[in-house]
């Protein structure tokens, strides 16, 4: 073989050998990571005053009472209850 | 508490659009937004039609709060599921989410841009100070800090819109179902309460709503 033949055929090898190296297996796979609320923080519905209207009646700041205001509101839904005292 | 949670009973819901209504009057909700809506299938079937007020469902595993790429939801104590508009980038990828089309976006100017997310808080507000200004122009009234329900639910004529503790309106819904007899087969009964026990009938039909 000549050497300019001999030149040529070891430079494609390496291209050859080069292209392949570019073929890895690299994980293809992103790892899922949850989200975090970046935004500003929120207050307790608790943490207000009742208003001076309306039949309200919870102490504010304390959550137990909030609920249970909230729980008479939610009884009102129920017709065979409010309509009928039962 | 349980969380909150709306329920709307089809058998009841006559579609007067009382709880649309009243949702955009309480939250002044802007031209081409709707927080709420009612969806009828069977439309003038006879015997056939139902009706059903959809908004947000205040997910327990909310998919918005899961593809929002600024992460700008977040969920209460009580189980609403809210957001906050200074971080909201109007992607639309919630819209995409909901199984429920509960992310709405105005219309914020010309060539059909849009706006940053609206959508149902449970007339809980936002991330704003309660009760304030500021709170009502974004997310609208918070009624849960003025010891209030929802308006949808508490303004329902048939009360067929159900909303609060989701523990509470699952026995309201209940003790109406064995009451009137029927309606079990609608709403999933079997499925959120089983099948009852072995042997038992099924609820004779064509009982009162």
């Amino acid at each position: 073989m000549r050497p300019r033949r001999m030149v040529v055929a070891l430079l494609a090898a390496a291209a050859a050998v080069f292209g392949l190296a570019a073929c890895g297996e690299s994980e293809q796979v992103v790892v899922y990571t949850q989200g975090k609320y970046q935004g500003k923080p929120d207050t307790k519905p608790w943490d207000n005053a009742p208003l001076a209207y309306g039949g309200n009646d919870w102490t504010k700041g304390d959550k137990a009472s909030w609920e249970k205001q909230i729980n008479t509101r939610n009884l009102g839904q129920n017709e065979y209850r409010r309509i009928y005292n039962q | 508490m349980a969380r909150m949670k709306f329920l709307c009973d089809a058998e009841r819901c006559i579609e007067c659009n009382g709880c649309v209504t009243a949702c955009k009057n309480e939250n002044e909700v802007p031209w081409g937004v709707n927080r709420r809506r009612v969806v009828t299938i069977n439309d003038g079937v006879i015997g056939a039609e139902k009706s059903m007020s959809v908004a947000c469902m205040h997910c327990s595993d909310a998919p918005c709060m899961a593809v929002c790429p600024v992460d700008c939801f977040y969920r209460t104590e009580d189980g609403v599921v809210l957001h906050d508009k200074d971080l909201c980038i109007g992607c639309g990828y919630c819209f995409y989410a909901c199984p429920f089309g509960a992310p709405q976006f105005p219309q914020a100017g010309a060539f059909g841009m849009r706006g940053k997310m609206d959508k149902c808080t449970f007339c809980a507000g936002g991330p704003e100070a309660d009760r304030s200004e500021s709170e009502f122009k974004k997310y609208g009234r918070n009624r849960l800090a003025e010891g209030k329900l929802p308006a949808c639910a508490e303004m329902c004529s048939t009360k067929a819109l159900l909303g609060g503790d989701g523990d509470v309106i699952a026995d309201i819904y209940r003790e109406r179902v064995t009451r009137r007899g029927k309606g079990a087969e609608v709403w999933g009964w079997g499925t959120a309460y089983g099948p009852g026990k072995p042997g038992a009938q099924p609820p004779a039909a064509g009982g009162k709503s």
